[in-house]
């Protein structure tokens, strides 16, 4: 099962420079131990160590906020993409 | 009666307009709200006026003051106007990579605008303003990100507004910036339509205008509040821009880049209301019209020629 994640400018030390990554899980929060054991230390900046996301992380499965669609344990289909940003200021 | 005594009588109270092409079916219908029918053409009107009114009621503005605030162009616009009807001065601090229309219009309505770096984007705007308010405790930071006067204006005038025009709303559609425009109509409608959804479309720029966030110094709006939004959508420069010219093509509406990003959230939720066989009356906002983009390209050429244009820029 495979998922397309985007990676942001900041967190690409951890995937060697990489824009998207694969990675498996039925569930965002396997995801996110999957991509860790293949790139060391990026779990940690998305997840606080209470096991939540980090205030100023925003994940989007197919484009929609994973805040509403039950956060780590929203699950994830075969196909999805997986987006991660920064949180920034509009307005 | 379309008489009003000055400008800021004609603020609000603008137009929903129906999109019978673009709504799947009878039974599931979009609307437009037409915020750029307000004096300076967006819907940052409603919260410039209410923010003013609301420091001047407070005392904290009085003739002469001079009112400083971060912005990426449409507030800023919306507060010359007022501050200049009202006799302040305006002094803005806006990212170096937002379009020349609105440092145009900005400088026109008499502001002075201090240009912060496009690498840091919107967030580094808001830290400049702060340190700036530091260096001059006299001038005022209205600061729409936290002001409540922001999120209530639209409590006040836009919900009820879109409410009084389609009763059997289901669906409230709205970008999200400062989120005062969801924050406040969506509260105001959640309590007088106990089902209604309200989703938030929030634009994703290019990776250049992300490219130097460091992950731990983001920003969240002080009014943010999760629990009055149904979901939240990211939407891209391309569904953006195709949104925005089906909007001008279809329908004859001439939107900025934003309201094409909401169209796309909107239609989305559309699409799943007729698959489900649902009836839904989605009412969505029109942030602004198109003029202050066109410079940026977003209008000519084919989409990719277009998205490549905007690569870069505060599109929204």
């Amino acid at each position: 099962m495979a998922i397309e994640v985007r990676i942001p400018t900041i967190l690409r030390t951890y995937t060697g420079g990489a824009k998207t990554v694969d990675g498996a899980g039925d569930t965002l929060d396997a995801l996110f131990t999957d991509l860790d054991a293949k790139h060391a230390g990026l779990r940690n900046r998305l997840v606080t160590d209470a096991g939540a996301l980090h205030r100023f992380v925003n994940v989007y499965v197919n484009d929609e906020d994973v805040r509403f669609t039950g956060a780590l344990e929203t699950t994830l289909n075969d196909g999805d993409s997986v987006t991660i940003l920064p949180a920034v200021a509009g307005g | 009666m379309a008489r009003y005594d000055s400008l800021l009588g004609a603020l609000g109270d603008t137009p929903l307009v129906g999109l019978p092409r673009l709504s799947p079916s009878a039974d599931v219908r979009l609307w437009a709200k037409l915020e750029d029918r307000n004096p300076t053409g967006s819907v940052k009107d409603r919260a410039a006026l209410y923010m003013i009114e609301a420091a001047e009621r407070d005392g904290l503005l009085r003739p002469g003051c001079t009112i400083l605030e971060p912005t990426s162009g449409n507030t800023g616009i919306s507060l010359a106007m007022v501050a200049k009807l009202r006799g302040y001065r305006l002094v803005c601090v806006m990212p170096e990579n937002t379009s020349v229309e609105r440092r145009q219009l900005l400088t026109m309505f008499g502001a002075e605008i201090i240009s912060s770096p496009a690498a840091g984007g919107s967030n580094q705007a808001v830290a400049m303003a702060k340190q700036i308010a530091e260096d001059h405790p006299d001038w005022v930071m209205l600061y729409q990100y936290g002001n409540p006067a922001n999120a209530l204006a639209h409590y006040e005038t836009t919900g009820p507004e879109i409410l009084r025009d389609l009763p059997k709303i289901t669906h409230f559609v709205a970008g999200l910036g400062t989120t005062g425009t969801l924050m406040g109509t969506g509260r105001y409608l959640r309590e007088k339509v106990p089902d209604i959804q309200v989703i938030a479309a929030e634009p994703r720029y290019g990776e250049l205008v992300y490219g130097l966030r460091n992950i731990d110094e983001g920003f969240v709006p002080e009014l943010y509040d999760a629990s009055v939004l149904t979901t939240r959508f990211s939407v891209g420069p391309r569904d953006a821009l195709l949104r925005t010219r089906q909007l001008v093509e279809v329908e004859g509406i001439f939107a900025g880049i934003s309201t094409g990003a909401i169209l796309h959230a909107a239609l989305a939720a559309a699409g799943k209301a007729a698959k489900a066989g649902e009836k839904a009356d989605i009412a969505f906002i029109v942030a602004d019209g198109g003029w202050k983009y066109l410079s940026t390209g977003a209008y000519a050429g084919t989409l990719a020629e277009a998205e490549a244009a905007l690569e870069g820029q505060l599109w929204a």
